[in-house]
């Protein structure tokens, strides 16, 4: 039968790994701290002010989930479980909690500037070419990223970090952020768009 | 077919396409345009290009603190 071929679905691996995890097992433990790490904590530098509290809120968080392992149900993802812990436990800290955009505020502005477009619509100021792929520039590319997206937004520093810095699919980022799929592509492609104008800035050729 | 996309719609368009999000007709609409606009075709290159430079960005490693911390607690836990 095609089914036997077929290989293990993620939720039998989750399951495994949940088990494991409750039976005690360090080194499931110890790989899925590892895993999450980098996700968790730039995640709850989006939340919080200084990476000094985003640091206790990810400890915070794995206490939390340490402590919660016997009550998971597995309605959602384990990542998304615990990316919904280390959310809760972000804005109790309150320090950027004014901060949150309210979704109604997402907005049709344009992500390029209108004035680069002529009367019909075309651009009037095309993009320049940029630099080719370049070691010594790439290492710099990425301060520029750094920078470009510890500016964007709230929401939409949150979105594109999980979507495209950790790879996360859409409907996992949807559930964990608690957003439509229509919402987080417009959140994606703002700051996708804010992104590319910072690597522009500094991968233009000179006209 | 409908009305051509103007420059300006596309580059709002670009994620979702990327996405898959496109109806067959303004997925068709898009690749027209695409297709006979170089400047709209390098916008989409850049996106593309953007998306895997950030994608490439390093990863914050576990401190080797934090990891010994969370596994006494790990272990303090489960015992």
């Amino acid at each position: 039968m095609l089914r036997s071929l077929r290989r293990r679905r993620p939720a039998d691996d989750e399951r495994a790994l949940v088990e494991a995890l409750r039976a005690g097992d360090e080194e499931a433990f110890r790989g899925l701290i590892a895993r999450h790490h980098d996700a968790l904590l730039r995640s709850a530098m989006t939340f919080v002010s200084s990476r000094a509290v985003a640091e206790e809120v990810v400890q915070e968080t794995w206490l939390s989930v340490i402590a919660g392992l016997d009550g998971f149900e597995g309605r959602s993802s384990l990542k998304t479980w615990i990316f919904r812990i280390l959310a809760n436990r972000a804005m109790s800290r309150g320090a950027r909690e004014a901060r949150v955009v309210p979704l109604s505020s997402l907005g049709d502005e344009p992500t390029v500037d209108p004035d680069r477009f002529g009367a019909e619509g075309a651009w009037a100021s095309p993009p320049r070419p940029w630099a080719p792929e370049d070691r010594a520039l790439a290492a710099e590319a990425r301060d520029r990223i750094e920078d470009a997206i510890a500016a964007l937004p709230e929401r939409q520093r949150l979105v594109i970090t999980l979507r495209d810095v950790e790879g996360w699919p859409s409907g996992e980022v949807c559930v964990a952020l608690d957003i439509s799929e229509n919402n987080q592509r417009v959140l994606l492609h703002r700051a996708r768009a804010g992104v590319r104008e910072a690597l522009a800035g500094y991968l233009e050729e000179p006209a | 077919m409908s009305r051509p996309l103007r420059c300006q719609e596309v580059v709002e368009l670009v994620t979702d396409y990327l996405e898959g999000a496109l109806s067959a007709r303004d997925r068709r609409r898009f690749e027209a345009h695409i297709a006979g606009c170089e400047h709209c075709t390098r916008y989409l290159e850049q996106l593309r290009r953007t998306i895997a430079t950030v994608g490439r960005l390093p990863r914050e490693t576990l401190p080797d603190e934090l990891r010994d911390d969370l596994l006494a607690a790990f272990r303090a836990w489960r015992e």
